[in-house]
């Protein structure tokens, strides 16, 4: 088997040597050998190192039945915490995070958080619904434009212009599903990557109404109404959503809320419904589920919730333009729901701070984040497509078909 | 210049876009046709193919090989670029797809996704994110036919395109590997029965596909004069939309789309405001896909199945 | 009988992911005979057929074709070992032409002479397959569908023919015809032919051994003569 594996690894390592050579050793005329020998040293360190894992795993003993892994019994034990405590805890962390954090940290979390949002939105389409949207981060755009807009032009506050972002995104998320109902895993993927595009480019080019570009701002930030007794009677005050501990706090409820609402939904009557179409969209159909209609209320819930989030976007930073909603931002949301595991509202939780936070963390790596991503992606695909932290529901399954065996 | 030398000129910018595209929308058909998957990252390997042409052919001039010997450097250039995304388009197949063979539909398309993003910025990490320019080999003179100029450069481009659809034409129909193919897409089960090897059958269109796609993005380069790391993306859905409009796994269907996809772009950038083409484009894909998946040519989504 | 059988199973297993399809067959077909294989729907009489093709390895037991182990192999393997199979629902390539299919047929061989000479002889068996040469499968019909299905596996010059359901579908007349070709293919080139029905008085008359299948086990073997006098075959095969 060593002979074998090593074979591989001098097979892999040669094709490396051809892929790599021209396309990172000719930047300019020029041949720079050594930047061609460091990404090959890198690369094929990686095949060698994970060449060792495989070795050293073989090597080891044959577990005994019923053996479980670390992560396993790590999972287990926090799980016999009783969840109130676990949940009370992180609540109680994250509550005090602001008065610990620097500025730049608490803008790093909010920045989580937004994505957070995104995750859990997208996760009702893909995870649960089973169906790939590549043009999700339109959504976002049409929460953030539709505040921007409505409040630049017609003056309407945050709380005002929120309900109506929601609609209209969630109208749009009906529209793009529309069509693709009756459309296959990939054709779908095809079609909510145009619409997304189309949604930019439209934000991009009507000049006249989004300024093209150079996008919008000034818009007035979220505000809170409380009431105070002044000059002898009771009167409203404002307090503006402007600092990055209330920003913080502001989407830091909204993510509750999501949460709470992904979760509903997930346990209900629609989230099974969604469920059943993933796993089998013809048996679905068969026993009754309404699957058109199920299919296009994942589209407008999940549309919805980034309406939320992108509206919030808008209101924090009073700036808008199109580039903040290309294509890539779509599959970093989706390379949250990847890793974080289809369907697992913690997973995605979990994947959303560590992706967005990491690179932060890392900030000399930052250049290759989308590397990574991507790079994430495949190997999760491959190796643990369930996620990090799968969903109760998968797992279930999972033992059901064990004990069935 | 008048209305219909005009017209006419458009008709040439038509025709060499939409060759560009057919070579491009080959590369997903093919792919489609064997594993019907969609090979996301079939933009990535024609931007790969645009920046090894651009190597070969700024190494080639430094030493004034292609002022002496035109024809024999092109044939390098072409040649290296579409053995380097051959051996790519393998890797591709080998890493993101094959593994993932018998998984979900949602598998495959994430695993490929992530490569398609995986490509895209290796290549911005090695190549740099800004536009990197092809030296001019072909100049502005050309000949006219009625008013409309067509360069030398546009006629090389359509001869070879086409050349390329011929010879691929001929080497899916004719020869025992490219029978292997076409019978592996209709029925994998039943070629394995005949004795096909799958595996092979399989890696060889995922080098076939991208080494077209990689013959294009030079195209693409030498007309344009630059290459950059995500011009993949546009070209990309703009190539899936002719392959869709043909009718996917069908390869006269591809060529037929991506005349029709460059024909609206043309036309569109030529009488109405050109920002808006790129719309265009995603409406036509995104309706054909509403009202006709099966596209101009393509077998009916049943046959497809069976 | 002292030589040994062309194919022999011992004891094999296959599953479908969780579910046991075939749970231990044991059987053998004895060089240059017709055999059959009978039994209800869903008995496993294909899975058996995919089994020795290798299309659905078994996960236990072992599969001898011509004195050598082929269980393990892949099916392009096992195909070369001289195993080619007409399969249920036929199969054909819809978008390649009659030609073509039956040229896949002969993936595996280089010689060009005796590929012609067979593809003659298919013709000659067949001759309405001669008439549509150049009509691509997905429009012939049934029976013609069947023919090309026979005429490709025929054109591997195989050892074994494995045949699944060839009445499948088909008019009384065609039924006929096609069992007459059957004997005269076992009868002009010696070979060893086994056969999945479901018309078990067709299958057993031309057969000299016959196996019975229930869900996923041989229940009976013996003589086909025999088991057309079987009461158990009659009554629940034979419609007696």
């Amino acid at each position: 088997m060593v002979r074998q594996e090593l074979k591989k690894l001098v097979i892999y390592s040669f094709f490396l040597a051809i892929i790599i050579t021209p396309m990172v050793g000719f930047k300019n005329a020029d041949f720079d050998a050594v930047r061609v020998l460091q990404t090959l040293a890198v690369l094929i360190g990686i095949l060698v190192l994970n060449l060792i894992v495989k070795l050293v795993r073989s090597k080891r003993p044959q577990r005994a039945p019923g053996y479980k892994a670390w992560t396993e019994r790590a999972r287990e034990r926090i799980e016999l915490i009783p969840k109130l405590y676990t949940l009370g805890g992180l609540i109680l962390i994250t509550a005090v995070f602001p008065v610990f954090a620097d500025n730049y940290m608490i803008d790093v979390a909010i920045t989580c958080l937004i994505y957070i949002t995104l995750g859990l939105g997208l996760n009702i389409v893909v995870g649960l619904c089973g169906l790939l949207d590549l043009g999700y981060i339109a959504f976002y755009a049409v929460g953030a434009y539709t505040y921007s807009l409505l409040n630049l032009k017609l003056g309407l506050s945050f709380w005002a212009a929120l309900p109506i972002g929601v609609v209209l995104g969630m109208t749009c998320g009906c529209i793009i599903g529309y069509p693709t109902l009756k459309m296959r895993g990939d054709y779908l993927a095809i079609v909510t990557l145009g619409f997304g595009e189309i949604i930019r480019l439209v934000l991009n080019n009507w000049d006249s109404l989004t300024a093209g570009p150079n996008g919008l701002f000034g818009m007035q930030r979220a505000a809170l109404y409380y009431p105070t007794i002044q000059e002898g009677g009771l009167n409203w005050a404002i307090y503006n959503i402007k600092s990055l501990p209330s920003l913080y706090y502001f989407i830091y409820v909204i993510v509750i809320l999501t949460i709470i609402g992904v979760r509903r939904l997930d346990n209900s009557r629609i989230g099974r419904a969604w469920v059943a179409i993933r796993e089998d969209e013809t048996a679905a159909e068969l026993s009754g589920v309404p699957t058109t209609w199920i299919k296009l209320l994942a589209y407008a819930l999940g549309a919805g919730f980034a309406s939320v989030a992108g509206a919030f976007f808008a209101a924090k930073l009073s700036y808008t333009n199109p580039n903040f909603f290309l294509f890539m931002e779509s599959c970093i949301v989706l390379c949250i729901v990847v890793l974080g595991g289809v369907g697992s509202i913690p997973g995605i939780v979990v994947a959303g701070i560590v992706l967005i936070a990491a690179p932060e963390i890392f900030r000399g790596l930052e250049s290759y984040r989308m590397l990574a991503f991507g790079a994430i992606m495949t190997i999760m695909m491959i190796l643990k497509p369930e996620g990090l932290i799968p969903a109760k529901r998968l797992k279930r399954e999972l033992v059901e078909t064990q004990a069935n065996e | 210049m008048d209305t219909s030398s005009f017209i006419l000129q458009q008709i040439v910018n038509a025709i060499f876009l939409g060759s560009i595209y057919a070579l491009i929308a080959l590369g997903y058909t093919m792919v489609y046709g064997i594993i019907e998957l969609i090979n996301f990252a079939h933009g990535e390997l024609f931007t790969a193919g645009a920046f090894i042409g651009v190597i070969v052919l700024t190494g080639l001039q430094s030493f004034g090989f292609v002022e002496s010997h035109f024809v024999i450097s092109m044939f390098i250039v072409f040649g290296l670029a579409m053995a380097y995304v051959a051996v790519l388009g393998v890797a591709v197949e080998h890493v993101a797809y094959k593994p993932l063979r018998d998984s979900s539909r949602l598998a495959a398309l994430l695993s490929a996704l992530g490569m398609s993003i995986f490509l895209s910025n290796g290549m911005m990490l090695s190549q740099g994110v800004s536009d990197r320019a092809y030296p001019p080999v072909f100049g502005v003179e050309g000949i006219n036919i009625g008013g409309a100029i067509i360069t030398n450069g546009q006629i090389f481009i359509v001869l070879l395109a086409v050349a390329m659809m011929i010879a691929l034409q001929l080497f899916v129909h004719r020869t025992r590997l490219g029978k292997a193919m076409r019978a592996t897409a209709q029925n994998r089960t039943m070629a394995r029965m005949l004795g096909i090897d799958i595996d092979q059958t399989i890696r060889i269109t995922f080098m076939i596909g991208p080494a077209l796609g990689a013959a294009a993005g030079v195209m693409v380069g030498l007309h344009y004069g630059a290459v950059r790391f995500d011009m993949g993306f546009i070209f990309m859905i703009k190539a899936f939309a002719a392959a869709i409009l043909g009718g996917i796994g069908s390869i006269p269907g591809a060529m037929i789309g991506g005349l029709i996809i460059g024909g609206i772009e043309v036309f569109w950038a030529a009488f109405l405001p050109s920002a808006w083409k790129d719309v265009t484009t995603f409406t036509v894909l995104i309706l054909v896909l509403y009202l006709k998946p099966s596209g101009l040519l393509g077998e009916s989504e049943s046959e497809v199945r069976v | 009988m002292n030589k040994p059988p062309l194919l022999q199973l011992k004891d094999v297993h296959t599953f479908y992911d969780n579910i046991h399809a075939l749970k231990g067959i044991s059987l053998s077909a004895p060089q240059g005979a017709i055999v059959c294989l009978i039994g209800a729907n869903g008995a496993g009489k294909s899975t058996t057929l995919m089994t020795i093709c290798g299309v659905e390895p078994s996960r236990q037991g072992e599969i001898i074709f011509d004195g050598q182990p082929i269980h393990g192999l892949r099916p392009e393997q096992i195909t070369s070992r001289g195993i080619a199979q007409s399969p249920e629902g036929r199969q054909i390539f819809p978008r390649m032409s009659v030609f073509e299919n039956l040229e896949m047929g002969a993936f595996l061989r280089k010689d060009k002479e005796g590929i012609q000479n067979d593809m003659d002889w298919v013709f000659n068996l067949f001759p309405v397959l001669k008439d549509r040469i150049g009509q691509l499968g997905g429009t012939l019909s049934g029976g013609e569908q069947q023919m090309l299905a026979i005429g490709r596996a025929l054109m591997a010059r195989p050892k074994l023919l494995l045949l699944d359901e060839p009445s499948l579908g088909l008019a009384p007349k065609m039924v006929e015809k096609i069992f007459e070709t059957i004997i005269e293919i076992n009868q002009k080139s010696g070979t060893t032919i086994f056969l999945v029905e479901q018309n078990a008085q067709m299958a057993l008359s031309i057969s000299s051994l016959g196996f019975v299948m229930e869900t996923g086990r041989i229940v009976i073997s013996d003589k086909a003569s025999a088991l057309l006098e079987n009461e158990r075959v009659k009554k629940a095969y034979l419609g007696e």
